[in-house]
């Protein structure tokens, strides 16, 4: 026999090692369980919830932009996109071949969604096409049993009714560029869109809005499960203008009869601009969808220059619209009266060189308002001789000229109101007498902006008070928007008469350089002011055979066209300026311009009420968008 | 065949009464929680897991009986051919298995399909329980009677890596080794053969496949790689950890649930339980297997047979193995080596041969008193 108790005891002895090593193994289990699910617990918890949870942004809707009257002006519209679900469908290169039958499709655009579909997951809808037609929406639901894995989605883009008759106001959106980003989560959603110009771009901020957020649960391939919460953002506020729409569209219609050409008018007290156009303009709606940079060099080529905005941006020498700057700095300088006269021969000399009256003939005899009436540049040449160009520089800047006037647009230009020290800073050379004969009629260095001409003429008419233009009245609490206190810049009552008087007189004496341009309408009666301003020299041979007419010359060697004016005469409640660039004479081109809208202004009251008027009086009655 | 007995054959009804039922409890208690968690995993549905694991629990549990009733003589007197019986399937799964198949592990019986490597470790534990059976203790310490048991273990072994399946050779071989460990097989020799197998290392390395040498790797540092070969280990880790001490709530694991897991109804299995039930969980399921352990030492320890004593061991080996392996590797303590949660994990193979080999133990059980001699004889 087989001495099995011998074979028993060691079998036990190793069968209790064997168990304690097991033991002790399974100890380091329960030991590594006690690590995992104790000790290191909260931050593997913290790593399932980041697994599990995705957090999604939602864009806000963009705040709308309204005229005065609350009319939008920029919207947002549905905008319908068709995507595709790659695990839909069997083949997508099938699918993409039917669909061609009913949008055409570029190989590029079938290049780009076969790219995204090899690398996308495959329950991740890709953008086949953006901004659809209504007729290609309906012609993929009708066919949609044929095109499985095909939706369409719908979602909002920036839609700006009236095109190019605000684009210069409202400017556009556009998509995010890297210069752009802040920070602002917002700015980093694909497709999302910020103001780029205009007002768009200076109140950005307050259209965009608050990005709301949703915890999305998603599987381990990012699938959405459920969603956990959401948190609706904050939509961007709406933004109100100044901008009568009407009364721009108004202006637009008008400004598109001539090549390019700028109009503003303002409330002389409150500042309110009411038009605000600048021709030829663009369409920015065009920009929000994307433009072929073909279309973005016509635009920036073009020599109509349509992406400036000319009424803000645009500088010229304002002509003989200056003159009201130069008489109230002798006036107030005291150096002259109304009652002082000049003699006009059709020139004046300046040791031996000759400068030219408009009027070859020359007027005669002219006092103050006469010079005013007949925009006598001789009796301009006399005066601001006599003051000097820094007084004038001085009163220019008062009535606001030479600085931005600080509306709230991008890109505003300074102008340029020289002085003696400017001169030396900026050329290095000392001035010259005859260049204050030509600062006398507004030519030379002088530059100013088209808005810059209506904030003038506004001080002159609102009884010298410092108004400046604003395109969004400022909110009081209790809703109701506030009118600002203006100071009064410094310029006696009396002065000012002379210079209303004077303007008066040009549109309504038989003689005055735009009486044509009057407005007969009792108690609307418009007082203004033309200008016509030299691009290029006249040379001295040329004078001596025969000065070319405008028409007879390029276009690009035209003069240019403006007149400044207010309405009504008595108690000025607007003021105008329009610049027509190369437009000839501003008596012929630019005064009637400035009656239209003046005329239309009056007739529409905007600053009157808060109501929408009446338009029955619009030449062209706007059709509703 | 009375002459080949010593001892009298008992009744069928005496043997029922004789079964183990805490044993069974304990065994169906476990089973019961794998199919919770399979219908869990199954989003709370008996499809497509839990309702056919159910099917496989009871046909197991029929053959466990079956196993447990018959007489250990039986199980003694064949143990080889069966052995050699699982051998040929081994060979045909080779053979016929490569035929229009890519993983080479499944046989197709027509109404199963068998993995026998599987089976072989319950095969193993027969065989090697039966040829130490017959040694002395003096033989035992002899090194030419070592030769045949390493030749049991060397070919299943080595059919099993051509498939390659490294886990389960890898399990063989410790199976085997807690046989030889318990049989009496002296200590320096595991040194030796432990200290050659360290010298083997880069010799194996060399041989493994990419996969499994990537497998390794990263387990040494499975965060340096989350969204590659580290992936299953890291959210298996996340799965485990957030669940914490009590668990997210059944059916609420949110890792398993949105598939950060991995095969969860198989060998990521206890990552579902400890994620939705938390470290109680895992301690009951833990306890519920110790409680199985102790009940094999303990009848090993109070079988008359050394036959039935080294089957108890090694049956009770063969569930430490699984579960320590799966666990150990679900919670990033080994590389995933694709071994499965006895009774817990889906599947029909490992189901069947956990049931079988408790079957064997509960055998051990009923026939505790029968004796048989070294060479057949009865004592």
């Amino acid at each position: 026999m087989y001495r099995d108790a011998t074979r028993f005891k060691r079998f036990t002895r190793r069968v209790a090692l064997l168990g304690g090593g097991k033991f002790v193994l399974l100890s380091l289990l329960a030991g590594r369980m006690y690590q995992l699910q104790v000790i290191e617990s909260d931050k593997y918890k913290t790593l399932a919830e980041e697994n599990r949870i995705n957090l999604r942004l939602l864009p806000p809707p963009r705040g709308r932009i309204l005229d005065r009257f609350g009319r939008p002006v920029a919207i947002n519209q549905e905008n319908y996109r068709v995507t595709l679900v790659a695990e839909q469908v069997s083949n997508v290169e099938d699918l993409l071949d039917s669909l061609s039958g009913i949008l055409s499709l570029s190989d590029h655009e079938r290049q780009r969604i076969l790219r995204e579909v090899r690398r996308r997951r495959d329950f991740v809808p890709i953008t086949v096409r953006e901004n659809l037609e209504w007729g290609d929406v309906s012609r993929i639901e009708v066919n949609a049993p044929d095109l499985p894995g095909l939706s369409i989605e719908v979602g909002q883009s920036r839609k700006y009714p009236y095109a190019s008759d605000f684009a210069h106001v409202l400017g556009y959106v556009s998509a995010v560029s890297e210069n752009d980003v802040t920070g602002d989560p917002l700015l980093e959603l694909p497709g999302f869109k910020i103001g780029k110009n205009g007002v768009e771009r200076v109140f950005d901020l307050s259209l965009r809005g608050k990005a709301g957020n949703s915890q999305v649960e998603v599987n381990a391939m990012g699938r959405v499960i459920r969603e956990l919460s959401r948190q609706e953002g904050q939509p961007g506020d709406d933004i109100k203008l100044t901008i009568d729409r009407d009364l721009q569209k108004l202006a637009a219609d008008r400004l598109k009869q001539e090549e390019s050409a700028a109009a503003v008018v303002m409330d002389v007290h409150n500042g309110d601009v009411l038009v605000l156009s600048s021709v030829p303009g663009f369409d920015p709606n065009r920009f929000v969808t994307g433009l072929s940079s073909r279309s973005w060099r016509e635009l920036l080529n073009d020599p109509r220059t349509p992406l400036i905005n000319k009424a803000a941006s645009g500088l010229y020498a304002p002509g003989s619209t200056f003159k009201m700057a130069v008489a109230l700095a002798a006036l107030e300088a005291g150096i002259v009266d109304q009652d002082h006269e000049v003699f006009c021969s059709g020139h004046t000399l300046l040791g031996n060189t000759k400068f030219h009256c408009w009027e070859k003939h020359g007027h005669g005899w002219q006092d103050m308002l006469d010079a005013h009436q007949n925009s006598c540049d001789v009796y301009f040449y006399d005066i601001a001789t006599r003051v000097g160009v820094d007084r004038i520089a001085a009163m220019a800047n008062k009535l606001g000229l030479g600085r931005k006037t600080g509306i709230a647009l991008p890109g505003e230009k300074n102008g340029t109101i020289p002085t003696r020290a400017w001169k030396k800073a900026a050329l290095g050379s000392s001035w010259q007498l005859g260049e204050t004969l030509i600062t006398g009629i507004g030519q030379g260095f002088v530059l100013t902006t088209p808005l810059q001409l209506a904030v003038m003429t506004s001080r002159l008419a609102n009884g010298g008070f410092a108004v400046t233009p604003r395109l969004v009245r400022p909110q009081l609490d209790d809703g109701r928007s506030a009118d600002p206190k203006f100071k009064p810049v410094g310029i006696s009552d009396r002065a000012l008469d002379i210079i209303r008087e004077g303007m008066t007189r040009v549109t309504n004496v038989q003689r005055g350089t735009a009486y044509s341009a009057r407005i007969s309408d009792k108690g609307m009666e418009m007082a203004g002011k033309t200008g016509t301003a030299q691009v290029r020299r006249i040379s001295k041979a040329e004078r001596e055979t025969r000065v070319l007419k405008n028409h007879e010359r390029p276009w690009k060697e035209r003069d240019h066209a403006l007149f400044v004016g207010y309405a009504p005469t008595k108690n000025p409640r607007y003021a105008a300026a329009v610049v027509v660039e190369h437009g000839g004479g501003g008596s012929k081109v630019a005064a009637p311009i400035a009656r239209d809208l003046l005329r239309a202004t009056q007739m529409r009251d905007p600053s009157g009420s808060d109501a929408v008027p009446n338009d029955e009086f619009l030449p062209s009655k706007s059709e509703e968008a | 065949m009375g002459t080949f007995f010593s001892t009298p054959r008992l009744s069928l009804g005496r043997k029922m009464l004789q079964i183990n039922w805490g044993l069974i409890l304990i065994v169906t208690a476990t089973a019961a929680i794998g199919l919770a968690m399979l219908y869990s995993a199954a989003n709370g549905s008996w499809n497509p897991w839990a309702g056919r694991q159910l099917i496989r629990f009871g046909v197991g549990l029929a053959v466990l009986i079956v196993i447990a009733l018959v007489d250990i003589r039986f199980w003694w007197r064949y143990a080889f051919l069966i052995y050699g019986a699982l051998l040929c399937l081994l060979v045909a799964v080779e053979v016929f298995g490569s035929v229009g198949m890519g993983a080479q592990r499944w046989i197709n019986l027509g109404v199963i399909r068998l993995q026998p490597s599987e089976l072989m470790k319950v095969g193993l534990v027969l065989a090697l329980a039966r040829y130490f059976h017959g040694l002395s203790t003096e033989d035992v310490g002899r090194i030419p009677y070592l030769i045949v048991p390493l030749i049991l273990v060397a070919l299943p072994t080595a059919l099993v890596l051509k498939q390659p399946d490294l886990g389960t050779a890898l399990f063989l071989i410790m199976i085997a080794g807690a046989i030889f460990f318990v049989a009496g097989v002296k200590l320096w020799k595991f040194v030796v053969v432990l200290g050659a197998a360290g010298a083997a290392v880069p010799i194996v390395w060399s041989t493994l496949r990419s996969y499994q040498q990537k497998r390794i790797l990263t387990f040494l540092d499975p965060e340096s790689d989350p969204l590659g070969a580290g992936y299953h280990i890291l959210q298996s880790k996340i799965a485990l950890g957030s669940g914490g001490m009590f668990g997210k709530g059944f059916m609420q694991g949110s890792q398993s649930h949105l598939n950060f897991l991995p095969e969860k109804q198989t060998d990521f299995i206890f990552t579902v339980l400890a994620e939705e039930l938390g470290m109680a969980g895992g301690l009951a399921l833990l306890g519920l297997y110790v409680l199985m352990m102790i009940y094999g030492f303990a009848i090993g320890l109070r079988a008359r047979t050394h036959f039935g004593r080294l089957v108890a061991l090694g049956i009770t080996s063969m569930v430490f193995f699984y579960v320590f392996i799966n666990i150990a590797m679900v919670m990033g303590l080994i590389p995933v080596v694709g071994v499965p949660l006895p009774l817990i994990s889906y599947g029909g193979t490992a189901m069947l041969t956990l049931m079988i080999g408790i079957g064997f133990l509960i055998n051990v059980y009923v026939h505790r008193d029968v004796t048989i001699s070294r060479t057949g004889g009865g004592a």
